[in-house]
């Protein structure tokens, strides 16, 4: 379970949230500016909190005092906005870049399956420039749930992508989502994206948690 | 034709080229996405050699390494080592006055990089010197490289501190510059005009390799720049 209470002073207003989040999938939804990426930063250990707490699975990654835990022991994946695909590395080199040196069998069998449930297979040789939108949304979320993270974030993970294809990779997170059960949070600005995917939206307004309602359009598709 | 010249000075640059190398992608990574309380006065002193004339420069070097310098003495009385008049000392004047050149095209390379791809392998488990080495530096790597070959050039015609530090001592410290200047000093302008074209050749084929690898490097992540 993730458990969130932080306190943060942004450019123009103080971000105040806290929130706690089983193997669900939580959506953080509001206009942009809102502090939406920095719960995440901090989460992941990109960005220090002023104060508070955050814990994931009794593992604490931040208590107030300056020893957090760095991003790279948190074991978390980050989905970022335009996906920061390493662009001189190859999809699989890419794929393969935060698994441990000692590959098991079950490590092969994750991404093999990853790379089957995505439909990417084919684009293992190319680089992150020769592939499509859609595409490497697709090579950042392998790459991202390779390393068996213990929680995935998501930051407006379909922003970029054209009508059709965002439909697709939303039914794609859904179904992520069902085989993986770990703690989804996404970031989004879009409404009805938001009651698609989520299981709870936490709507933020100037670093403020101002409403909370259930996912009200969620069907995991069958495939 | 004795050709020691060619031969010191492309040991003498090759040498000032690594340490500057080392030097510079230390500091300008230290250096970069960050801001502290003088930094812009430590970038400012780093570049001061490339606007200085070397020979301010070389009097600069003097003063601090000569036999009565603040070094210099200490370094002849406590180790019996003297700089002054030897290659080690054109070796240093290269060092100052390329390091700029070093410095200022892999602070502009560290710069350019997006900062999310440090992160992404951060989150994936890889150690600071990990995102050094896989991330920052390969992508890096056409503006070190572009450093590396200014400064290589640079330390090649080193002329002015080299003549002030490290004089001109016929198979001991006579590069290039160095032997072309007293050529002519001397009236012989065959054995000037023949270094004047060797050195030319040189920097000429080294800036027009610079010229083509980059172009057909930059194209391969070309698409990917924003």
């Amino acid at each position: 379970m993730l458990d969130v209470a932080i306190r943060k002073q942004l450019d123009h207003f103080e971000l105040d949230v806290s929130f706690q989040a089983h193997d669900e999938i939580i959506v953080l939804a509001g206009s942009s500016g809102a502090g939406k990426t920095t719960i995440l930063q901090a989460i992941a250990g990109l960005a220090e909190p002023d104060s508070g707490t955050i814990t994931l699975n009794e593992k604490r990654f931040f208590d107030g005092k300056k020893n957090s835990l760095p991003a790279r022991s948190r074991n978390i994946g980050y989905l970022f906005q335009e996906y920061a695909l390493f662009p001189h590395m190859t999809v699989e080199r890419n794929i393969h870049y935060g698994i441990h040196k000692q590959k098991t069998v079950a490590t092969g069998f994750i991404i093999e399956q990853l790379l089957t449930v995505l439909g990417i297979s084919h684009l293992l040789n190319k680089y992150p420039h020769q592939i499509s939108g859609g595409e490497k949304q697709r090579v950042a979320l392998a790459r991202a749930l390779a390393a068996e993270p213990d929680l995935l974030l998501l930051d407006e993970p379909l922003s970029a992508l054209d009508e059709e294809t965002r439909e697709e990779c939303q039914d794609e997170l859904l179904r992520l989502h069902e085989l993986w059960k770990i703690p989804f949070l996404i970031v989004t600005h879009s409404r009805s994206e938001a009651e698609k995917l989520g299981d709870r939206v936490l709507h933020l307004k100037k670093g403020l948690i101002v409403n909370e309602s259930r996912g009200t359009m969620k069907e995991i598709p069958v495939h | 034709m004795d050709l020691s010249p060619l031969l010191l000075s492309v040991k003498v640059a090759v040498i000032s080229t690594a340490i500057v190398f080392v030097l510079g992608v230390f500091l300008a990574h230290l250096f970069a996405k960050r801001q502290f309380f003088g930094k812009s006065i430590f970038e400012s002193l780093f570049l001061l050699p490339l606007v200085l004339p070397p020979t301010v420069v070389g009097f600069g070097l003097l003063i601090l390494l000569g036999k009565k310098g603040w070094i210099g003495s200490w370094l002849l009385e406590t180790f019996d080592i003297q700089i002054v008049f030897t290659w080690t000392a054109a070796v240093i004047a290269s060092v100052v006055v390329s390091f700029p050149l070093m410095y200022q095209s892999a602070a502009a390379a560290f710069d350019s990089l997006d900062n999310k791809l440090g992160d992404a392998a951060r989150t994936m488990g890889a150690s600071e010197w990990r995102v050094f080495r896989t991330i920052t530096f390969p992508l890096a790597w056409p503006g070190l490289l572009a450093g590396l070959v200014l400064s290589f050039a640079r330390g090649l015609g080193e002329f002015g501190a080299t003549l002030m530090l490290a004089g001109y001592i016929p198979g001991k410290t006579d590069t290039i510059p160095m032997a072309i200047y007293f050529a002519v000093e001397a009236g012989k302008m065959e054995k000037a005009t023949f270094w004047v074209v060797i050195i030319t050749a040189l920097g000429f084929s080294t800036i027009l390799w610079l010229n083509w690898w980059s172009k057909r490097n930059l194209r391969r992540f070309a698409s990917e720049k924003r």
